[in-house]
């Protein structure tokens, strides 16, 4: 009786993060393709989207009630917070290397390597 | 429920990996696409995780796992692979070619770091008269 309390619980709540992650999932798609710039689009996929996936796996991690899969849904997680931020920064900076970024939009558009080759090749 | 729940996530998830194709198919630099091959990716990635969490499978974790590391693997390659052969046509090759003329004369060149290295040298115009005037005073 209590177990099957639990369960109804736990879908319920397993229900609404698949939808809440999936209508974050859909804002970034959109914002994808609405926005016009490449900082714009970057900030769409670094943010909501990450957001979404993350309710999309703790659904998915409520729904199935298993701790193995659970415990691999969290490593998703973890990794997904930790390689985002990256991609996004090599996506951007790649952008400002090669011109796609208007430098207009970035607070100090100067490069990281420049104040950091110096110090290399000086001795 | 779960099944009402089940359409509509995935629905969702179809119009943004569909937005993503039309990104992919117009954005203007490869690296709009490789944002939009990430929301793909992301959506295909909520699509396994909403079918899973649908019918109760677990075996369909591991392919989740595997796929958010292709993500990442391909966003960052095509980042890197971006930054060194740039496909636009006046700003990458004026923009690399004076890199490396300021990384072989720079030492010449570049002013702040030789002001801050010759200070005693010869960009001591405002530093050294600074320093012996805060001497001379006490």
């Amino acid at each position: 009786m209590i177990a099957d309390v639990m369960t109804v619980v736990t879908d319920v709540l397993a229900g609404i993060c698949l939808l809440l992650g999936a209508f974050f999932s859909f804002s970034a798609g959109m914002g994808v393709v609405r926005f016009d710039n490449l900082l714009a689009r970057l900030h769409v996929v670094a943010k909501p989207q990450v957001l979404g996936l993350l309710l999309l796996l703790a659904g998915v991690a409520l729904r199935l009630q298993d701790r193995g899969a659970a415990s691999m849904l969290v490593l998703v997680m973890l990794f997904q917070m930790l390689t985002s931020p990256v991609a996004a920064h090599m996506v951007g900076r790649a952008g400002l290397r090669t011109g796609k970024v208007d430098p207009a939009h970035v607070p100090s558009a100067d490069e990281p390597e420049e104040a950091a080759d110096p110090p290399l090749s000086r001795p | 429920m779960m099944i009402a729940v089940a359409v509509i996530a995935t629905l969702l998830l179809a119009a943004a990996a569909l937005l993503a194709v039309v990104r992919l198919e117009r954005g203007p630099s490869m690296l709009d696409r490789t944002i939009a091959f990430d929301v793909l990716t992301t959506a295909l990635v909520g699509a396994i995780a909403v079918e899973a969490a649908l019918s109760r499978r677990t075996e369909l974790v591991p392919i989740l796992v595997v796929l958010s590391m292709v993500g990442f693997v391909g966003s960052v390659t095509i980042a890197r692979f971006a930054a060194v052969e740039p496909p636009k046509d006046g700003a990458p090759g004026s923009r690399s070619t004076p890199r490396r003329r300021r990384g072989h004369p720079g030492g010449a060149g570049v002013e702040p770091d030789g002001t801050r290295d010759a200070s005693p040298d010869a960009g001591s115009d405002t530093q050294a008269p600074a320093v012996t005037e805060g001497r001379e005073t006490p």
